[in-house]
C-alpha cells in the first residue's frame, strides 16, 4: 500500500507509566518462585487509563510536529478502551483543542495502532486532511495467575502524520497488511480478561502473519533485510520477535534498539509503536526502519520507514523512550493489585 | 493361529494445528493400504479423548469412510493411555477367532484441539471420578504424590529420577518422528520448572497430536519378510484408587501382565532384547521396570544411571524416546510403540538401532498401572 503522495511522520510522542512490577513478584505469588520471560513490566497507576496516557503521548507528538490544533483526524488504537461505547479519540481531541477532526477508536488487538497509521496515511495522501494523529495505547489486562500476566503491560506512542516535507522527521515509504480469521486470543464483550489458546498463538498466529506480511512487504517494495538499519517487531514476549527476525534474515543488531519487552513487557497495541519511537530517538537521517506489528484475530501490518534530515533536531522536543524507561519506581504484587483494580471491594 | 504385524505407518508427533483426527489417521494409514493392496476386514481405532477434545465420538465409521473402506467392521476402543494396546489385543483376537483375516489398527489423538486449561481435566479422567477427580487432583499431582512416596521409601534422590528423561531425550534427539529433538542433562531435568513438586516439566510427557497405524494379519499370503510375530498379548488391572492399593509401590498390573505374557510366549525375562515402556512420567518408568522384573525394587534409577537402559545397554528402553521424548498423543501412543518395535526388528532403527532386536516387550498402561498390557513380539 503506497499513497500517491509521499507520507511523513511529523512528530511522535511516547508514554510509559511510572511503575514497574518485577515479574519475580508475579512468580512469587502464583508460581512458587522464579520469574517471567521479561524482567519487569510497566504498570499504569490507579488514576491512569488508556485515555490519560493517550493524551500524554499526543501532547508530545503534536508539539514536536508543531501542528497546534490543526488535526484532521484523531484515531486511537487500543484493546483497553475505557468505554465500550464512546470514543477515546474525542477526549484526546478535546484535550488538544481539536474539533474539526474525524475521530474513531480502532480495535485489532495489538495492531490497532499501526492500522491507525495506515488509515491516516490514506486520508492525508488523498488530500482529505493535512495532518492526522494516530495513537497506539493500552493498559493490557493480565488475568491473575495466567502466563500472560507476566507480560501484559501499559504504554504506547502517538504519531502525527502529514505529507512528507521539510517539517517531517521520517517518511513512510509504504506498508502492507495481511489478515486471516485466526482466533488465537480474544475478549468477549463484558469480559474483564482475554482468553487465549496458549501455544496456538505462536506458529499459526504470530509467526505466520508476521512472516507473511514482511515477505509481502519485501516483494511489493523490492526490499531485503540488509536494506534496513533497524527492524521493529511486535513483542508479546522477549523471544518471539527475536525468532521472527532471525527467520526473516534480520540481525540482533537491527532489532535490539526497538526490543523493549524484556524491560517493560508487552504494551499490546503500543508494543511495536513504542519500539518505533525508541528507534526514532536514535536513528540517523537516511536510516531505514522495518516495522511489523501483529494483532491477534489475526493480522500483521508491515512498514518501510525512512528517517529524515529533521529527525535529530526535532526529536529534542520529545521525551526519549530511554528516559521513560529509566524514570520508574518498583512496586510489589499487592500494590499492583490495588493499582490495576484486581481487588474486589 | 499366529498373528503378525505386517506393516506400519505414523505421522510425526507434534502440534498438528491444521490437521483433523481423520486427516491424521489418513496420513498414517493410507500408505499401508496402498502398499499392501489390501482391504482389511476390520478397522479398530484407538483413541482416548476425542469426545472431549474434538466433540467427536464413534470414530470407527468416521475413519473407515475417510480411508475409503466401505462395508467393513469398524469401531473404536478407549482405555485411556492403554487404548493402543487394547486395539492390538482386540485386533489379534478377531484374527485368532477367525472373525477377520486382516485388521487395520488406527491410533489417533488430537490433544491440541482443546484449550490447555481444559486439557488438564481431560488428562485426569482415568482417575476415579468420585474419590480422586472430585477433589480436584490432577494426573500430574497424583504422580507427584507417588513420586514422593517412592523417593522416600527407597532413598531415591531428585537427580536419580532424572535419569529417565535423559535417556528418553537422548533417544528422541535422533528420531525423526519424535516431538522433541533436544537432549537434556540430568541437571537440566532436575532444575526444570516445578509442575507439582517433586515433578518438574522435564519429568512429564508432553502434549501432542499424532496418528500411528498397523496392519495385523493371520497366517497366510500377507505374511511377508518384514512381518513381526505377536507371541503374546496379555493384560491385568488394579484398583483405580491408587492410594487404596495394598502395596502402593508395587505395580501389580504390569507385574501380572508381564508374567502372563512371558508364560504365553514361552520366553523368559532374560530373552527380552529391548522394551518399549509407558514412561509418561519419570517415576512411572522406574516403577514399571521394577514391576516387570528388570530392576530390583527401588533400583531402577540406579540401573538407568549405570547405563543398563541405554540404547547400547543391556536392556534398551524407549528406543525412539518413548512417551517422554517421542511424545504422547495418548490414544495413539501405544500404536507408536508397536511401530517402533517393528522398525527395530527390521533393522530400520537408523541412528536408534539396537544391537539385538529379536525379542521385544511392549508395555502400554492406563492411569497409574490401572491396567497394563504386555505384548511379546519376535522376528519372524
Amino acid at each position: 500500500m503506497k499513497s500517491l503522495v509521499s507520507i511523513g511522520i511529523d512528530g511522535y510522542g511516547a508514554y510509559i507509566p511510572f511503575y514497574r512490577l518485577p515479574t519475580a513478584e508475579i512468580a512469587r505469588v502464583w508460581h512458587g518462585g522464579g520469574s517471567g520471560p521479561n524482567k519487569e513490566k510497566a504498570v499504569a497507576s490507579i488514576d491512569e487509563d488508556t485515555t490519560t496516557m493517550a493524551v500524554e503521548a499526543a501532547r508530545i507528538a503534536t508539539e514536536m510536529a508543531g501542528v497546534g490544533q490543526n488535526l484532521g483526524a484523531v484515531f486511537v488504537g487500543t484493546e483497553s478502551k475505557v468505554y465500550a461505547v464512546k470514543p477515546t479519540g474525542t477526549i484526546v481531541a478535546q484535550a488538544l483543542g481539536c474539533h474539526r477532526a474525524l475521530t474513531a477508536d480502532f480495535e485489532f488487538a495489538c495492531k490497532a495502532g499501526t492500522e491507525a497509521i495506515q488509515v491516516i496515511s490514506g486520508l492525508v495522501g488523498s488530500g482529505m486532511i493535512e495532518h492526522g494523529l494516530a495513537i497506539a495505547m493500552d493498559t493490557a489486562q493480565g488475568r491473575p495467575g495466567d502466563d500472560l500476566e507476566y507480560t501484559a503491560a501499559s504504554g504506547g506512542a502517538a504519531f502525527v502524520i502529514g505529507k512528507a516535507g521539510s517539517e517531517s522527521v521520517a517518511r513512510i515509504l509504504g506498508s502492507v497488511s495481511y489478515v486471516s480469521d485466526t482466533g488465537d486470543f480474544w475478549r468477549r464483550q463484558g469480559e474483564k480478561y482475554p482468553k487465549h489458546l496458549s501455544r496456538f498463538t505462536g506458529e499459526p498466529a504470530y509467526f505466520h502473519h508476521v512472516e507473511t506480511a514482511v515477505k509481502n512487504l519485501f516483494n511489493e517494495f523490492d526490499a531485503k533485510p540488509s536494506d534496513f538499519q533497524y527492524a521493529v517487531f511486535h513483542q508479546p514476549n522477549p523471544r518471539f520477535p527475536v525468532e521472527a527476525a532471525t527467520r526473516l534474515g534480520f540481525t540482533m543488531k537491527q532489532i535490539e534498539t526497538g526490543l523493549l519487552n524484556p524491560i517493560i513487557g508487552n504494551t499490546y497495541s503500543g508494543s511495536s509503536p513504542l519500539g518505533l519511537a525508541a528507534v526514532l530517538d536514535i536513528a540517523s537521517p537516511g536510516d531505514r526502519i522495518m516495522l511489523a506489528s501483529f494483532g491477534s484475530g489475526a493480522g500483521s501490518d508491515a512498514f518501510i520507514i525512512e528517517a529524515m534530515e529533521n529527525l535529530p533536531s526535532k526529536r529534542k522536543l520529545g521525551i526519549p523512550v530511554r528516559t521513560l524507561l529509566e524514570n520508574c519506581s518498583r512496586i510489589d504484587y499487592a500494590m499492583y493489585s490495588k493499582l490495576r483494580e484486581k481487588l474486589r471491594r | 493361529m499366529t498373528v503378525y504385524i505386517a506393516d506400519y505407518g505414523f505421522t510425526k508427533v507434534t502440534d498438528h494445528w491444521s490437521k483433523s483426527l481423520s486427516e491424521l489417521a489418513f496420513e498414517a494409514s493410507k500408505p499401508i493400504l496402498d502398499h499392501n493392496e489390501v482391504r482389511p476386514d476390520a478397522l479398530i481405532v484407538s483413541n482416548a479423548y476425542s469426545e472431549m477434545t474434538s466433540s467427536q465420538s464413534n470414530l470407527g465409521p468416521l475413519i473407515a469412510d475417510r480411508l475409503g473402506l466401505e462395508n467393513v467392521e469398524a469401531f473404536s476402543v478407549e482405555s485411556s493411555g492403554a487404548s493402543g494396546a487394547v486395539a492390538v489385543h482386540l485386533g489379534a483376537s478377531l484374527i485368532k477367532s477367525g472373525q477377520a483375516k486382516t485388521v487395520l489398527i488406527s491410533g489417533i489423538e488430537k490433544m491440541r484441539d482443546i484449550e490447555p486449561t481444559k486439557l488438564v481435566g481431560v488428562q485426569g479422567l482415568a482417575a476415579n471420578a468420585e474419590y480422586s477427580q472430585f477433589f480436584g487432583i490432577s494426573f500430574t499431582s497424583l504422580n507427584a504424590l507417588l513420586a514422593r512416596i517412592y523417593m522416600s521409601e527407597y532413598s531415591v534422590s531428585r537427580d536419580n529420577l532424572s535419569a529417565f528423561p535423559v535417556i528418553a531425550h537422548k533417544n528422541s534427539s535422533t528420531a525423526e518422528h519424535a516431538q522433541f529433538r533436544k537432549k537434556f542433562s540430568r541437571e537440566e531435568v532436575s532444575r526444570s520448572e516445578i509442575v507439582s513438586d517433586p515433578i518438574r516439566v522435564l519429568d512429564c510427557a508432553p502434549v501432542g497430536d499424532g496418528a500411528a497405524s498397523l496392519l495385523l494379519v493371520g497366517e497366510g499370503d500377507l505374511v511377508g519378510d518384514r512381518s513381526v510375530k505377536i507371541l503374546a498379548s496379555e493384560s491385568s488391572s488394579s484398583d483405580p484408587n491408587t492410594f487404596e492399593r495394598r502395596h502402593l509401590l508395587n505395580f501389580s498390573s504390569v507385574e501380572c501382565a508381564t508374567k502372563k505374557a512371558l508364560k504365553a510366549s514361552g520366553k523368559s525375562i532374560s530373552d527380552v532384547d529391548f522394551a518399549e515402556i509407558h514412561d509418561s512420567y519419570s517415576v512411572l518408568a522406574a516403577l514399571i521396570l521394577e514391576g516387570m522384573g528388570f530392576s530390583k525394587s527401588g533400583n531402577a534409577c540406579l540401573d538407568a544411571e549405570a547405563g543398563k537402559f541405554d540404547l547400547n545397554g543391556k536392556l534398551p528402553i524407549s528406543t525412539f524416546g518413548g512417551m517422554k521424548g517421542r511424545g504422547y498423543p495418548v490414544g495413539a501412543a501405544g500404536i507408536y510403540q508397536f511401530c517402533e518395535a517393528f522398525m527395530q526388528m527390521n533393522g530400520k532403527g537408523g541412528p536408534n538401532q539396537v544391537r539385538k532386536a529379536d525379542t521385544c516387550l511392549v508395555q502400554n498402561m492406563s492411569g497409574i498401572d490401572e491396567s497394563s498390557y504386555v505384548h511379546i513380539l519376535s522376528k519372524r
